[in-house]
């Protein structure tokens, strides 16, 4: 049978100068369900934005149903039959469920008036249809986000949507909420409609699609059937490396306990339950990673450890300080290094020079300024003396960030939090998005640092990354500790992989376990 | 020749989107005038005509200088305060309430009077950025609301308390000499408030540039997160910032009354804090900059004034011309395409140097 | 003292009051409905200013009244339009388009004006039309109520029934809906097909039809000459005043008619020795600690601010 959808040779190179898709080809089968797997920045989020219209590919064709189309606009992919939930989602909070569901195509009465009635009653007739209840006359803003990814799925179903594009749609999802979200697909897949799945976990591709295409870098690795893949097959396309990579070794001694996290818990604006009730220690010497899936708690976590953000309940101790309440430049003073998740959002001022952006946390201090007055030529020297250590390629420290690549910005991050001599470092997605030489430098360094008896929390969504390096892995689900492992070179992802997805728990986690004391 | 085009691009278009507005003043003017070339000359060279057109110039600029610079305090740290208007006004009748009712040698009398503006001007500015920094309330609307605060306040203040009911309009009391800043350019009005401009000019570069407070400034004016994530007290920035849009803008608003009028004689409110968002944003909020924008502007106004004097041609045209520029100064996509194919062609001579992410 | 009391209780203070509410109302539904899009416009000032000076012009040159409204509202429409060209297309930041407009629309009348009349003050030497004023019928024999709502101009009776309007738009069309869609989140409005830059554009249109009406009220009703600058600030205290309402139909009208009272009092006022400076203020001032209020609210997460729900 002819695919639904074909992709020819599309390239597409942002403004900037980056190749996101480099002569990318692909075939999607009708009534399958197709998975798109890569890395971040692997290009994935690129291609789909290229299939719904928002981009529009420098080179290239797309044939759907057999024939070529042009797509200008979202409008176009829509009135072809191609619907996309978001990774995140797409409605207005302030309306209710029915006037988001029939927004753009809204029924009228008369000529000129929205009739409200008929939206609620197109919205309980496709709800049922499908068998995908919602309230249609709540607004979203009250509702809980399995329920809004819904109102989403239904929303691009009611477009007549043959194919649909879902872009990491279980990452806001609770597991419940995602078994219940893979029912409804395969039940969508089986009734005649195509689904193309993008992600980056595995187990979740695994179980759920027909056809795996792999991407890296921009292209397209492979496109093969599920069944002929296993995880360890698609993780080794995905990243290019071997996943057994060589772990590290823990040291045999250890040190004090320089950061203690106590009975941390955290409720946000909305009243959700982020983080409860956490405690561990990271000794001096030793790298404790936090695995989990993305979303679970791990983002506030490293916020309330550097200052970002007040917990709502418990303490954080720094060299046995209190700094629950310290600010962040008083937990910079007393140690902490951080490298943030998120690079262009918190780790550097992008339209600043190289040198601003390494002397964020130091300016004021002796060597950088005298009474108020910056002394740039000792920046300057300064920051030539990192760009040479930390091999960073840019043509000078007074070059703009957004000049450098990926991986050199993500070098200068390290490169200032590195050399401010920290005691804790809070690695969080370290080597994110990021080429694998700087990875693999970022690595080495951060072995280097505990090593030298630096205390290192590791937050990864890369398991690979925690294996590897861990001396110590805990385990976050749904903003609880749920496992700590003391010895990680006696275990594989696998045996990770239920705590992260919330279906084991360890039930005797005692304080002394998670101290680490205890093990040593 | 590319790679200059777009280390200067933004410098470029300053410069077209000026030539644009100038020659459409030319074609504005062949149209509507009966002697064309005349009135041109008047609009264009008018100004440099003798001592006195060049001295208007400078005078102009002065309170424009000191308010581009105040607005540009805020912008650069990305607070969009447009509340110069206010503090000027509310400063210069406050100081000039202060200045009527003291009696001092003439070089304490200027400092303290002066003073006294700065204070207000700065405390004026703090209402917006404590309510920005503490509650999250919009420092556009803020501002824009207090500054019609400042207007009536300052009305009050001076028609109330400080008129001076034997002169033919609502003005205050004449300062007495002791206050006044000297004219010192015969033939002009040319006052040490230039001087003081230049010189917040110099002082307010170096501070931006050169100290660790305006590292703080422009790093939150850049990205407020990372200005947080690297320990910057941005609560404290994001108010100091906005208290010096209102200290210089409160100064130069006293420096105008004791260099020009030597009494309080706004019943309007004067509109140097709009001219201040315009030299502001053609100076890219560049102190040094925005003295040139700022001289180019009242270049204008005083060009205005020839029209005026000497021609058929009404001098709101300037009103017009002036704001043509901001909007192609100010408008993003102007000319990018230009800039873009020039960086995309760039890219491809360079395809194989590195592949970023960015998806 | 006692006289203003009793002018104040009196019938009259309640007919100056909508009469000097309805260019403040036309104009804070002009920012009241960019504002729900998504971009506020802080240009109705300019706005207002050109459909006066345009409704003037036509109606000395053509003598139809007809003609001067079309082409008033066509004016105030166009200037929305130029404001959505550069903010959309061009990527000028709204704040500064609007103040660019301002400053545009000051020159190009009072140049206009000049090039029309030879005046640059006023347009009083032109024989200009007004908008006739109407006496309601059964309204007008009612003793108290008559004298405040009847006999009005008939752009106040069509500013009371714009609030109207803008409800039925906002709450009773796919174009309200999508403008709402739009302003929380113009991701989700682009998601659906919707083309955001033409909501938006569509917003500013009627931002700069709303506001035409204020400017024509002005030049053409509440005085009867178009003067230099005429709006003497109106289009920003619109901004005050919708803001106070939340951009809301009816709690818009109460911003307005807040500001209104308060103008009207200080006219009446103003012929005593009593600081109408400081009444004057009280509105602005009171809106600094409402827009503080309500965005601590949002801010300590009483309120849900929009953008982060999803």
């Amino acid at each position: 049978m002819e695919p639904l959808l074909q992709l020819r040779n599309i390239t597409h190179v942002y403004p900037t100068g980056v190749i996101a898709n480099n002569n990318v080809s692909l075939n999607i089968k009708r009534n399958t369900i197709h998975a798109i797997v890569g890395e971040n920045g692997a290009g994935k989020t690129t291609l789909m934005k290229i299939i719904f219209g928002i981009l529009t590919p420098q080179e290239g064709s797309i044939i759907f149903k057999g024939k070529f189309i042009k797509l200008h606009s979202p409008n176009d992919a829509i009135n072809l039959g191609i619907g996309m939930v978001h990774q995140h989602l797409m409605l207005a909070p302030e309306l209710t469920v029915a006037e988001n569901i029939v927004l753009g195509v809204e029924p009228k009465k008369g000529k000129l008036f929205f009739d409200g009635d008929r939206a609620i009653k197109i919205t309980r007739e496709i709800a049922q249809e499908y068998g995908l209840s919602v309230p249609p006359e709540k607004k979203i803003s009250a509702l809980p986000m399995g329920i809004r990814q819904r109102v989403e799925i239904l929303k691009a179903l009611f477009r007549n949507a043959e194919l649909l594009i879902l872009d990491e749609p279980t990452s806001v999802l609770t597991p419940q909420e995602t078994d219940m979200l893979f029912d409804t697909l395969h039940s969508l897949a089986k009734s005649g409609k195509t689904i193309l799945f993008i992600s980056h976990k595995l187990k979740e591709v695994k179980a759920i699609a027909e056809n795996v295409t792999v991407m890296r870098d921009g292209r397209i690795i492979a496109t093969k059937p599920a069944g002929e893949l296993t995880e360890n097959e698609i993780a080794y396309l995905m990243v290019g490396r071997n996943l057994n990579s060589r772990r590290i070794e823990s040291r045999e001694s250890i040190g004090d306990s320089l950061l203690s996290v106590r009975n941390v818990s955290y409720i946000d604006e909305n009243g959700m339950e982020v983080l409860k009730n956490i405690s561990f220690d990271v000794h001096g010497g030793e790298i404790v990673g936090l695995a989990g899936v993305e979303g679970n708690g791990q983002t506030e976590l490293v916020k309330i450890i550097t200052g970002l953000l007040t917990p709502t309940g418990g303490n954080i101790f720094v060299n046995s300080a209190d700094v629950t309440h310290s600010s962040p430049r008083k937990r910079r003073e007393r140690g902490i290094a951080h490298i943030p998740e998120d690079r262009m959002e918190d780790g550097v001022a992008a339209n600043a020079t190289l040198q601003e952006n390494i002397i964020v946390d130091r300016y004021y201090k002796s060597g950088f300024s005298r009474f108020f007055q910056l002394l740039w030529k000792r920046i300057t020297r300064h920051t030539n003396e990192l760009i040479k250590s930390f091999s960073i390629r840019t043509q000078s420290p007074k070059s703009n960030i957004s000049m450098l690549s990926g991986g050199n910005i993500q070098k200068v991050v390290v490169a200032r939090e590195f050399s401010s001599n920290p005691d804790v470092i809070i690695a969080a997605q370290p080597t994110r998005g990021i080429d694998v030489g700087s990875a693999e430098y970022i690595h080495q360094l951060l072995i280097d640092l505990r090593d030298k008896n630096r205390a290192i929390f590791l937050v990864s969504a890369d398991l690979d990354e925690i294996l590897k390096l861990s001396s110590r892995i805990l385990v976050i689900y749904n903003g609880e500790i749920v496992a700590l492992f003391p010895d990680p070179s006696r275990i594989t992802g696998k045996q990770l992989g239920p705590y992260m997805l919330g279906l084991k728990k360890q039930e005797s986690l005692y304080q002394e376990s998670l101290n680490g004391k205890a093990h040593s | 020749m590319e790679k200059l085009i777009l280390r200067y691009f933004n410098l470029l278009r300053t410069a077209i989107a000026i030539t644009i507005g100038v020659i459409l003043s030319i074609i504005i003017i062949y149209i509507v005038s009966r002697e064309p070339t005349f009135s041109l000359k008047a609009f264009l060279l008018g100004p440099f005509q003798n001592t006195t057109t060049i001295g208007n110039i400078i005078e102009t600029a002065s309170p424009i200088i000191f308010c581009g610079i105040a607005i540009a305090m805020s912008f650069q740290a990305m607070q969009f305060n447009i509340g110069a208007e206010g503090a000027f006004f509310i400063s210069a009748a406050v100081g000039t309430a202060f200045a009527v009712s003291t009696q001092m040698p003439s070089f304490l009398h200027i400092v303290t009077i002066l003073l006294i503006s700065a204070i207000t001007g700065a405390l004026w500015g703090y209402i917006p950025g404590f309510l920005k920094a503490k509650f999250m309330a919009s420092e556009i609307v803020s501002t824009l609301m207090l500054n019609y605060v400042a207007y009536y306040s300052g009305l009050y203040l001076i028609n109330y308390h400080f008129r001076d009911k034997k002169a033919g309009f609502m003005v205050s009391h004449r300062l007495a000499e002791s206050a006044w800043l000297r004219q010192f350019i015969a033939g002009t009005r040319i006052h040490w408030g230039i001087i003081l401009a230049l010189a917040f000019a110099l002082i307010t570069y170096y501070l931006l540039y050169h100290t660790t407070l305006g590292y703080e400034i422009r790093t939150t004016g850049s990205n407020q997160n990372f200005a947080r994530f690297g320990g910057i007290n941005v609560f404290k920035v994001i108010i100091i910032s906005q208290m010096l849009t209102g200290l210089i803008a409160g100064f130069g608003g006293m420096t105008e009354v004791m260099g020009i009028h030597r009494r309080f004689t706004w019943q309007l409110s004067p509109g140097y804090g709009w001219d201040g968002v315009i030299v502001a944003l053609i100076g890219k909020n560049h102190p040094i900059y925005i003295v040139f924008a700022s001289l180019f502007l009242s270049y204008l106004r005083v060009g205005g004034q020839q029209l005026k004097l000497l021609s058929d041609v009404p001098p709101e045209l300037v009103l017009v011309i002036q704001a043509i520029i901001i909007l192609l100064i100010t408008a993003e996509a102007f000319l990018r395409n230009v800039k873009n194919r020039i960086a995309i062609r760039k890219a491809g001579y360079s395809k194989e140097a590195g592949i970023e992410h960015d998806s | 003292m006692s006289t203003i009391l009793e002018s104040i209780f009196s019938p009259d203070f309640g007919f100056v009051i909508l009469r000097v509410t309805t260019p403040l109302l036309f104009a804070s539904l002009g920012v009241a409905v960019s504002a729900l899009s998504g971009t506020i416009n802080i240009g109705l000032e300019g706005i207002m200013l050109v459909s006066a000076f345009t409704g003037v012009m036509v109606s000395a040159f053509t003598r139809s009244l007809l003609l001067a409204l079309i082409a008033g509202v066509a004016a105030g429409v166009l200037l929305g339009m130029i404001l959505a060209y550069f903010h959309l297309y061009l990527k000028t930041d709204v704040i500064i388009g609007a103040i660019a407009l301002n400053f545009f629309a000051s020159g190009i009348t009072i140049f206009l004006l000049f090039l029309f009349t030879g005046d640059k003050g006023t347009s009083s030497s032109l024989r200009s039309l007004v908008f006739p004023e109407i006496s309601i019928p059964i309204l007008n024999k009612i003793p108290i109520l008559g004298r405040i709502a009847s006999g009005h101009n008939v752009l106040t009776y069509f500013a009371l029934l714009s609030v109207l309007i803008y409800f039925i738009l906002i709450y009773k069309t796919p174009l309200g809906l999508r403008i709402r869609a739009v302003g929380q989140n113009p991701e989700a409005a682009e998601s659906v097909g919707i083309n955001v830059n033409h909501i938006k554009i569509y917003a500013l249109l009627l931002s700069g039809f709303f506001g035409a009406f204020g400017g024509l009220y002005l030049a053409m009703g509440y005085v009867s000459w178009f003067s230099r600058d005429m709006t003497a600030g109106r289009g920003f205290i619109a901004i005050a005043a919708s803001t106070l309402g939340s951009h809301m139909p009816l709690r818009t009208l109460l911003g307005s008619l807040l500001f209104g009272s308060v103008s009207a009092f200080s006219i009446y006022i103003s012929s005593l020795e009593v600081p109408s400076d400081l009444i004057q203020l009280i509105p602005y001032a009171v809106t600094v600690i409402v827009l503080t209020i309500y965005s601590g609210r949002v801010f300590s997460g009483k309120i849900k601010k929009p953008k982060e729900l999803i």
